[in-house]
């Protein structure tokens, strides 16, 4: 239990996948000019990363892995080299299911998330958070609140650039750097921040 | 029916492009051509990656003991190091598992091959301890001239693994080298700095009383005398990681690693 | 080369950058950059990646059904960046570790999806080959340069070259460590947007509110 709570606060706070191994910066750097759509974006990504990790690590774990199919008598085999395609086809699928599950029975939260749905399935941070939980052999419980860890502190990331943007507008930048430039500016400094939160151990 | 593929395909390739076959007949080929690609780059690939692969870890291990350097021919270098899997609690030798196909790291995570640590032992943050370790003995002859053990622990953003290499007297340190990890660049990194490293060589593990004292100060080392000899200088800016090293220098080289292993060495060359 | 083809190729570098005017491929620019010869391996993989996956959808744009375009599209991609990571971790082993998964991530890396999307499936291949070429030079280019600036003032040296001696070796220059952290890219990516865009004012983004000068008799 104390485990998946360090993973939980691990995931969100230390290694955040937004600002401290910028992944997702596409999407992060574009959507983020206002908290609303920040917030709609963080949500999708909360729920779509809950969801493709745990699959993905089944598909890793009884699928792809060294000895993985010895349930089906092929133990020597390894398919490993076939993860890239196959996450990245279940995160596809996944969010193609999903927007037709909310358009069907949330249409309400489907307009609210509008546009921000397929965006999510070229997202860096979806497929990095699933190659790094494939990298560290994670179980599927570990997988889930990894997931979810992850999700959380993406979107938290990107609500918070959204605060300061919004903030931002009214600030006199240089004409070179307006925009985009201090937006980098910006995150790099936001970046900073939160590697205050290095060093922390449960 | 005697059309041939070519023909077959231009039939298809002739329908329109939203037609169901069309769609299915597409998906189909494109499945088929992509994983003939893949499937062939990664067989015909494999045993270049293998090689690769274990000629990278001999590598790391011979920079361990310092039988490293740019002239030295691997293979030749490694002919003379026996890889031999030890029982980490009774410290005996087995042959319960084969060292040329045990890997260590799976074996952490796996139940049946590892134990759990409760939070008083774990002090190097590894989490479970595996039950079975390779160590690597340097032989000339029948005559070991060093025991190359495997080590692993918490620095401050991820888990070093590295190797450290006794001489017989299982107290001086040989070298002990990182060959992965993810620490900062230029602060806890600096584990692979040649300047930091090579100061492990002629270090003594454990002190007259017999007790593990061997560990990286904060800051520079100002021991003096007997107690220099079991201090190495701290990592500039990076006392975590360096506070990781001690700690997993200390599990493994003491009851809940290689202690017991140690124990049964020295026994055996009767002292 | 005619003059359209050269525009291909050339805008990318500067007017059209991937990086710093179209959002594309920021994030495997900042991860992988604290020194050189891991940008050029990253440079060198994706655009291998852009090119040839622009070459392939080129080739069957005509017939690709609308309703399965986008994973047509991922599954080519996906299974060009299995190619090239099996082939990184054949000939290039040591260093393709320390592109961990980045290598991967280029299946989502933007630029890729972008340019197949929005180039490949409408012009021929020879001009996708060359559009592919120009973005992955573009991407290559700011990639270059954020990493000799963290490699040469965060370690003193240029692909594992002591260039400027470092204090601790009993030299004279004592490394920027801010140039070691991650966050660096993103300062030095804003210090480039700005350069190139006052040199290049057309990419200039115009504020969102214009800030008023108010006189203190006047009435707003």
């Amino acid at each position: 239990m104390e485990a998946y709570a360090s993973l939980l606060i691990q995931s969100i706070f230390i290694e955040n996948l937004a600002l401290s191994f910028f992944l997702g910066m596409c999407t992060f750097l574009a959507v983020s000019k206002t908290i609303e759509t920040a917030a709609g974006l963080g949500a999708a990504v909360i729920v779509v990363q809950g969801i493709t990790m745990p699959v993905n690590n089944l598909i890793f774990q009884y699928l792809l892995k060294p000895g993985a199919l010895a349930w089906v008598g092929l133990p020597e085999l390894d398919l490993s080299f076939l993860g890239f395609i196959a996450y990245i086809g279940v995160i596809a699928a996944l969010v193609q299911i999903l927007e037709m599950a909310l358009d069907r029975f949330a249409p309400a939260l489907y307009l609210a998330l509008g546009v921000f749905l397929p965006l999510i399935t070229v997202n860096c941070a979806i497929l990095g958070g699933t190659l790094f939980m494939v990298n560290r052999d994670y179980d599927f419980g570990e997988s889930i609140i990894y997931g979810l860890g992850t999700g959380i502190g993406w979107a938290l990331a990107v609500v918070l650039l959204a605060g300061i943007r919004e903030k931002l507008k009214y600030s006199d930048v240089p004409d070179g750097l307006q925009g985009l430039g201090i937006t980098f500016i910006t995150v790099g400094l936001m970046s900073l921040g939160f590697m205050a939160f290095s060093g922390m151990k449960l | 029916m005697s059309a041939s593929p070519v023909t077959a395909l231009g039939r298809i390739l002739a329908l329109p492009n939203d037609s169901t076959r069309k769609t299915i007949a597409v998906a189909l080929i494109l499945s088929l051509v992509c994983s003939m690609v893949v499937s062939v780059s990664a067989v015909v690939l494999r045993p270049l990656q293998i090689e690769n692969a274990s000629a990278d870890r001999q590598r790391n291990i011979l920079a361990a003991a310092n039988l490293l350097d740019e002239n030295t021919n691997v293979a030749d270098a490694f002919s003379k190091i026996e890889a031999r899997v030890v029982d980490l609690s009774s410290g005996d030798f087995t042959d319960d598992v084969d060292a040329e196909n045990y890997d260590q790291r799976r074996a952490a995570r796996d139940p049946a091959m590892s134990t759990p640590l409760s939070s008083e032992q774990d002090i190097a943050s590894v989490g479970r301890r595996e039950r079975y370790a390779i160590v690597y003995l340097v032989k000339d002859g029948e005559a070991i001239e060093q025991i190359i053990l495997p080590i692993h622990g918490y620095g401050l953003w991820s888990t070093l693994y590295g190797f450290i290499a006794l001489e017989p007297d299982l107290n001086t340190v040989v070298g002990l080298k990182y060959y992965e990890h993810s620490e900062t660049a230029g602060l806890g990194a600096e584990v692979d700095n040649p300047a930091w490293y090579s100061q492990w060589k002629g270090r003594r593990v454990f002190d007259a009383s017999g007790a593990l004292a061997l560990h990286v100060a904060k800051g520079k080392s100002r021991a003096v005398g007997n107690a220099a000899q079991h201090e190495v200088d701290g990592l500039a800016g990076a006392t975590l990681t360096g506070n990781g090293v001690t700690n997993m220098l200390h599990f493994w080289l003491g009851e809940q690693g290689f202690g017991p292993f140690l124990e049964n060495m020295r026994k055996r060359a009767g002292g | 080369m005619n003059s359209v083809d050269k525009k291909i190729v050339l805008d990318p570098l500067l007017d059209n950058n991937p990086i710093t005017l179209q959002i594309l491929g920021i994030c495997s620019a900042l991860a992988v950059t604290t020194s050189l010869a891991p940008a050029l391996l990253m440079s060198a993989a994706v655009t291998a990646v852009v090119v040839l996956s622009n070459a392939s959808v080129s080739l069957i744009r005509n017939h690709v059904p609308s309703s399965i375009r986008i994973i047509v599209m991922m599954t080519i991609i996906a299974s060009l960046v299995i190619v090239v990571d099996q082939v990184l971790k054949a000939f290039a082993y040591d260093l393709a570790k320390s592109l961990t998964v980045f290598v991967g991530l280029i299946i989502t890396n933007c630029i890729v999806l972008g340019r197949t999307e929005a180039f490949a499936m409408k012009n021929g291949v020879r001009l996708s080959i060359l559009d592919g070429l120009g973005n992955g030079l573009g991407y290559s280019l700011v990639l270059i340069i954020v990493a000799v600036c963290r490699e040469l003032f965060g370690s003193g040296s240029l692909l594992g070259h002591q260039i400027f001696p470092l204090v601790t070796a009993g030299g004279w220059y004592n490394p920027n460590g801010l140039m070691l952290l991650a966050p660096s890219a993103f300062f030095i990516i804003g210090l480039m947007i700005w350069g190139i865009r006052t040199w290049k004012t057309a990419q200039v983004e115009k504020p969102e509110y214009q800030i008023h000068e108010v006189h203190r008799t006047e009435i707003v």
